[in-house]
């Protein structure tokens, strides 16, 4: 099961420098001071309630722009793996 | 007893159980005796399916009632689900494609599987095994907790109904394994949307508007405690924020989350549904604002047995404003809402039992019908337990052992997730950060009162600094004071561990395997069996 199947593929990686958008809502949910405020009010709700609200939307576009962008700067890339695999 | 809403909730429940008997044949798998094929449905969903069975499986029950019901009763620091559920994807989103590949590549069906191979301990992996399904089955039984209090509502003070529908859920999670809860998701999910949605739209119209809501949520707790106010105080800031961001690294370390990570096809796949799941977080902090305006609603939670259970206050709130059909399809959403979790829960803890402790050591050559079957049998058994857990006991000792498990899950971070970036730490010196970590934290917990409860322990999972002699109001997450523990301890008993030369373990995964990905393997059906 352990024994290798496929001949090892010459350096793949996630490594992408859009995974950096990754860290806006890592880091900003963590800066309390930021938002423990009651102004300003939106629709009559304290700052504190509706600007994290916000946050889960924010990591929907931090994560999706990441994958998706990721993706088609690596397209080219990965066809040459692909290809350097069947070498290989 | 409200009987429409009863009658509404019976029929939806009927019509879920059958889509969970009859999922045994979706996808017409070729037979459901592998834990591959019963327990992950063969590693092949997609992203759809996958976004919908990590989102089902993610948000339990426990959640809807839970979350609103802490802040109606703790104020802004309640609200600290919001923020969590915000980071935890994005955080994993680089880590679980690394475990989904060296999953993938060596057949391994749970974390302490991935760490037998990479640290070649199986004592290790029995300490993995062990928080995973510690952590679990207090999980499990809090999901009875939302069931319970929806049917305290409707006005079912018995046990018999509870028993009755995890009876109709043990059956169809051993008929079909992964695959009911999976489809049962869909029916999950589209209803928690409609019910939010009509809730958020309806709901603080008709209870005077946002801002009179939150007025009278600001002076409710300017009125009672000083210390929770609607805002974070000084003292708790630095908790609000440890709190949140170690409940997010501990998330994807249960046994459930990673159980439905490994059901997926692709690389592609997991990253997909990751970057999509902060939409669940998005109705998740809806539900949050429902506890404040419960409180502007003037809803008071239902006694039983002489103590106010303000899980009731969210199901109570639905029943006070929503018309009885509405309220009926709103208590159904909860009650269904708790099976999907419930089911892969006692999947994920059956297969940490089969794989790691049943097969490392009392049956070296289970075959994979054999450790199918010990996994199947096992999940009745852990359902079994949970039901006796809330019938049994005061349901304050489940919410005690899973604020214990919130603690002890993270310690098998460095085990897992460490360990996917690098091998450097020594199995002794994992081993010892672990008990290092266990030890701490249960011992934090132990000595944290909660004053307004009148209990002497197990009082919360805010660690008061002053404890250790500093002068400070400062709290923290106890879970993350005892992985800092556990990771310091680990890093320490490695390097005198390879500085006196102590065998390490034997790591059976190559640096390739974390990047495994669907087309670098043969056809699931032609695999190799591991013996």
């Amino acid at each position: 099961m352990s024994a290798d199947l496929s001949p090892p593929v010459a350096r793949r990686s996630d490594h992408s420098p859009w995974n950096y958008l990754l860290l806006i809502p890592i880091v900003l949910p963590l800066l309390t001071f930021l938002y423990n405020s009651e102004t300003p009010r939106l629709f009559g709700i304290p700052f504190f309630y509706w600007f994290q609200m916000l946050l889960a939307p924010l990591a929907v576009i931090a994560s999706v722009s990441a994958f998706y962008l990721a993706r088609r700067t690596k397209g080219a890339r990965s066809i040459d793996a692909r290809s350097n695999r069947r070498e290989g | 007893m409200h009987v429409t809403e009863l009658v509404i909730t019976i029929i939806l429940f009927v019509l879920v159980a059958g889509v969970g008997f009859w999922a045994a044949r979706w996808r017409q798998p070729p037979h459901l005796h592998s834990l591959d094929e019963w327990s992950l449905a063969g590693r092949k969903f997609g992203s759809w399916i996958g976004w919908f069975m990590l989102g089902g499986d993610l948000y339990t029950a426990y959640t809807f009632v839970a979350v609103p019901a802490l802040l109606y009763g703790t104020g802004a620091i309640g609200f600290y689900a919001v923020p969590y559920t915000a980071i935890e994807y994005p955080l994993v989103f680089l880590i679980l494609i690394r475990l989904w590949s060296v999953c993938r590549k060596h057949g391994y069906v749970t974390p302490a599987d991935y760490v037998r191979g990479r640290f070649g301990s199986p004592t290790l992996a029995l300490a993995i095994a062990l928080t995973g399904v510690v952590a679990t089955m207090p999980y499990i039984a809090l999901n009875l907790i939302g069931i319970q209090a929806t049917l305290q509502v409707i006005g079912l003070n018995g046990h018999w109904p509870l028993i009755v529908a995890f009876v109709v859920l043990a059956a169809f999670t051993y008929r079909s394994g992964l695959r009911a809860p999976a489809l049962i998701a869909f029916f999950k999910d589209v209803l928690v949307y409609l019910l939010i949605i009509v809730a958020i739209a309806y709901i603080p119209a008709h209870v005077g508007g946002w801002g009179h809501v939150f007025s009278v949520f600001n002076a409710h707790f300017a009125s009672v405690k000083p210390h929770n106010a609607f805002l974070l105080t000084n003292s708790n800031q630095l908790q609000y924020a440890t709190l949140a961001f170690g409940s997010a690294a501990a998330i994807f370390l249960y046994p459930h989350a990673i159980t439905g990570v490994l059901s997926t096809r692709s690389r592609d796949v997991v990253k997909r549904s990751i970057a999509w799941l902060p939409v669940y977080s998005i109705v998740l902090g809806l539900i949050a604002m429902l506890g404040v305006v419960a409180l502007a609603a003037g809803i008071k939670p239902l006694v039983s047995g002489g103590k106010a259970n303000t899980n009731t206050i969210i199901p109570g709130l639905f029943e006070s404003v929503f018309p009885h059909w509405f309220a009926g399809i709103a208590f159904a959403t909860i009650i269904i809402g708790a099976l999907v979790p419930s089911a892969v829960m006692s999947i994920a803890a059956a297969n940490l039992f089969t794989r790691n402790i049943y097969k490392e050591y009392f049956r070296r050559n289970a075959s994979d019908r054999e450790q199918a079957e010990v996994s199947k049998i096992t999940s009745l058994v852990v359902k079994a337990g949970a039901v006796l857990f809330i019938l049994g006991l005061q349901p304050q000792f489940s919410i005690n052992l899973q604020l214990i498990g919130g603690v002890i899950i993270l310690q098998a971070l460095p085990s897992v997730f460490i360990g996917l970036y690098t091998r450097w730490p020594h199995r002794a010196g994992l081993l010892a950060g672990w008990v290092a970590g266990m030890g701490t934290g249960v011992a934090m917990l132990y000595v944290t009162p909660n004053t307004a409860a009148g209990q002497a322990h197990w009082g919360g999972s805010a660690f008061a600094l002053s404890h250790l002699g500093i002068n400070t109001t400062q709290s923290l997450y106890t879970g993350f004071i005892a992985v800092v523990i556990n990771l310091l301890v680990t890093a320490l008993v490695t390097l005198v561990a390879k500085a006196l030369r102590v065998p390490d373990g034997r790591d059976e995964t190559a640096a390739v395997d974390y990047y495994t990905d669907e087309a670098d393997m043969p056809e699931p059906e032609s695999e190799a069996v591991p013996a």
